[in-house]
């Protein structure tokens, strides 16, 4: 029996006649999977017909071992989720259990949160886009981002001695004094930045085999982004204008201006082009937050064991790929009863198959990479 | 007396078939590095440094390599199909490289007079197009013995792709031997020799009857995309296909393959600087002005030479500090030999050949570590319904202009 298949984003239609279909496994070794992910795709040709991830190899049981420590002693488990924004991880972490305990941050700390969350929120980033670029053939991005992203974790080691896994917050506020310089670094790296933002944009964004690869490929409309669930970037270059830091600000978000930059399309290239001004915007809130640093104290008053009253809670942040979620169960005592984290990663991941139906497989590669996702948090 | 002479004919050929091979099997190590070091600064990086000075020792080093992996054979491979595709490949590039001309004099071997090429024959273009399109073979069928659905993928990627683009690389010369009228090489060179007012040289590329700007252009990317190279890589694209048609391919087989890339991508450098630019011919008129660019081949050599021995004395390890100095005292002899009376006219020749070769090269490499990758259908419809009408449109104009001239 004959079928026809519409290749999205070309207006060839093809005509199978009773071709059998190959199973392709893709990963969970492979150079683009970006981890661990494991994707059988259904192929007829190079045409992908239907597809199923396969998570779990990176399952490390993060929220049941939260269950067996005390609310300090999970703080740095967290970092381990998204390892590439261990900052954003941590951030939403310590403020979910302020909001338990009733307590919150001292402003000091709430501004230099904001810093290096927003810094952090680059270096992801930036990561993403080097690896998006790879798995689309552009080889070299990578190597210029990285050098950027160089010097955001130079940043972060001056602060806290670590590059990757910060567990650079403490709940309650913040364990370290900033260092003297941070501002001056913050600045000096910023001032340069928009101009590399620009290098980025010269390689590819007019570049006419990266807006072939990107235009039209794994399209999310708004409503389907909405019934997916997906958050972040993904979420707004779906036309969405929906950012936690604007709808419910937390940390110092409230006192600078920035805008949410949104597509139209909700393609891979609006996806591409949120994210570069999200990273604009970021260095945006960096300048406007390195100005006026209040003095005060780093460390709100809680006190050395933490015991929130029994009850429950959910707070979410926004992190670099979405909506970054803990849901908090307290029992009352030193442990938390039940700790589940909403990652972002995840929900993204979902809209996969739907994004890829249709398309061939070079660009089942292109929508892995633009959904940014960590199989680190995925699976967790 | 007549056997004598057929025999030594014999042996001189035999001895340049071994020098050559030994030139071009070093050629491909030395592009390897080539790549990598220019890749390397174009990415704000240095490159292989760790095995010898400035990683000139790394070719060797991948060579044992390669040598010492184990021989993986993946279960359910066509076992005769599977070892003959790399070595079609390999022998197919290198042997395209034997119709190349290097230079116009003839050097004396055992007194007989011998030009520098090995087979100078009458379709020597014909003879190359022919080795290399047999080429896809090799692919193919190396994509479809291993018995994976990577290599099978990549396997069919590429002998659609090296299909459609054969045509435009075919297409896209004809202007140039309806200008000719011949197809060897040698007299295409000398066919694009003299100079247009006086100083603009006559290659194909600026030819005065119809210049094969757009032949060059079609020639240029059909010739990128029949090499497998980024941003035609589609048969071993590293991010989708793990590594294409040679996924299961391990040590000396993989090698193979990818001396075969590395020699045919030296091969249509070479045929793009006979057919474009002129070949061996200099593009400086030896008008009395122009003379001094005689001593360019001697200078070149005698600046490299100084600029190794004051960089190597300085050198962060010991046996760089040796070794590069030594490199350049080479370099400085040769340059001395280049400015003799009797080696200056011959060095010509081979000269501006390689400078010609090695910066078509330079821009191959330079484009992959630049651009992203097509995708399988814009690659087709960019063949077929671009370069080919393009190549099309050349061959008619230039037929015109010919028709007019006359």
């Amino acid at each position: 029996m004959a079928e026809r298949y519409k290749t999205a984003g070309t207006n060839v239609e093809t005509t199978v006649l009773g071709a059998d279909e190959i199973i392709l496994n893709m990963g969970p070794q492979h150079p683009s999977t970006h981890g661990v992910l494991r994707v059988k795709l259904r192929l007829d040709g190079e045409k992908v017909v239907g597809s199923e991830c396969v998570i779990g190899y990176l399952h490390r049981g993060v929220e049941k071992i939260a269950e067996h420590r005390n609310y300090q002693q999970f703080a740095p488990y967290v970092d381990r989720m998204d390892y590439v924004a261990a900052v954003s991880n941590g951030l939403g972490y310590c403020e979910a259990v302020e909001k338990l305990l009733g307590v919150e941050a001292p402003p000091r700390a709430r501004v230099i949160r904001t810093i290096l969350t927003e810094l952090q929120r680059i270096a992801s980033h930036l990561f993403w886009l080097g690896t998006h670029a790879l798995d689309i053939g552009a080889l070299t991005p990578l190597f210029y981002c990285l050098r950027e992203r160089e010097e955001i974790l130079k940043i972060f080691e001056k602060y806290c001695g670590a590059r990757l896994t910060t567990h650079a917050f403490r709940i309650g506020g913040m364990q370290y004094e900033a260092y003297d310089e941070l501002e001056k670094d913050v600045e000096r790296f910023c001032k340069d930045f928009d101009k590399r933002v620009d290098e980025y944009e010269a390689l590819l964004t007019e570049n006419r085999i990266w807006v072939g690869r990107t235009k039209g490929i794994g399209v999310l409309t708004a409503d389907a982004a909405i019934a997916m669930g997906v958050t972040g970037p993904v979420l707004r270059a779906s036309g969405v204008q929906w950012d936690i830091r604007k709808a419910m600000p937390y940390a110092a978000y409230d006192q600078y201006e920035f805008s949410i930059p949104t597509g139209k399309s909700g393609d891979t290239y609006d996806r591409y082009l949120v994210r570069l001004e999200e990273m604009r915007q970021s260095r945006k809130i960096c300048l406007q937050a390195i100005e006026k640093i209040p003095a005060g104290p780093i460390l709100g008053k809680v006190g050395k064991v933490l015991k929130p009253p029994p009850g429950e809670i959910y707070h979410s942040i926004e992190g670099p790929k979405g909506e970054l979620g803990y849901y908090i169960v307290s029992d009352g005592t030193t442990q938390p009863y039940r700790v589940r984290i909403r990652p972002p990663s995840l929900m993204n991941l979902e809209a996969l198959d739907q994004m890829i139906r249709g398309h061939l497989v070079a660009d089942v590669v292109a929508v892995i990479g633009t959904l940014d996702i960590v199989l680190g948090e995925v699976d967790r | 007396m007549n056997d004598t002479i057929a025999r030594s004919i014999l042996v001189v050929s035999l001895v340049k078939v071994v020098v050559l091979l030994f030139l071009v099997l070093t050629a491909v190590a030395y592009l390897v590095w080539f790549e990598r070091k220019v890749a390397a600064h174009i990415q704000g990086r240095w490159g292989p440094y760790r095995v010898g000075p400035h990683g000139l020792l790394q070719p060797l080093a991948d060579g044992v390599k390669f040598l010492l992996k184990e021989d993986a054979t993946p279960a359910g491979v066509d076992r005769f199909l599977y070892f003959s595709a790399p070595l079609l490949t390999m022998t197919l590039a290198i042997s395209a490289i034997a119709m190349i001309p290097f230079g116009p004099a003839s050097i004396h071997i055992f007194g007989i007079a011998t030009p520098l090429v090995i087979a100078n024959i009458s379709v020597g273009l014909l003879a190359i197009f022919a080795i290399t399109s047999v080429g896809v073979y090799g692919v193919a069928l190396g994509g479809w013995s291993s018995n994976s659905k990577y290599s099978l993928l990549g396997g069919l990627r590429s002998s659609a792709q090296m299909i459609s683009y054969e045509l435009s690389l075919t297409l896209s010369v004809v202007g140039i031997l309806l200008l000719a009228g011949t197809f060897n090489l040698s007299e295409l060179i000398m066919r694009q020799d003299g100079y247009t007012w006086g100083h603009l040289p006559k290659w194909n590329l600026l030819n005065p009857t119809f210049p094969q700007i757009l032949g060059f252009f079609c020639y240029f990317v059909a010739a990128i995309a029949e090499t497998n190279r980024a941003p035609f890589d589609l048969a071993e694209a590293e991010s989708e296909l793990v590594a294409g048609y040679h996924t299961e391919y391990s040590s000396f087989k993989f090698a193979m393959f990818f001396l075969g890339e590395y020699a045919s991508m030296i091969t249509v450098a070479c045929l793009a600087s006979i057919l474009f630019l002129g070949g061996w011919l200099s593009p400086f008129p030896q008008t009395p002005g122009l003379d001094w660019t005689r001593y360019l081949p001697a200078g070149v050599l005698a600046v490299a030479g100084v600029a190794l021995i004051i960089h190597g004395v300085r050198y962060i390890n010991v046996f760089g500090r040796i070794a590069l100095p030594v490199l350049g005292v080479i370099l400085g002899a040769l340059s001395f030999l280049c400015s003799q009376p009797g080696v200056i006219d011959d060095i010509q020749g081979p000269f501006w050949f390689l400078a010609k070769v090695l910066f078509v090269l330079f821009v191959y490499v330079w484009v992959r570590w630049t651009l992203p990758r097509f995708r399988y259908d814009q690659l087709m419809r960019f063949g077929w319904k671009v370069l080919f009408p393009v190549a099309l449109l050349n061959v008619i104009l230039t037929s015109l202009a010919v028709v007019m001239r006359k």
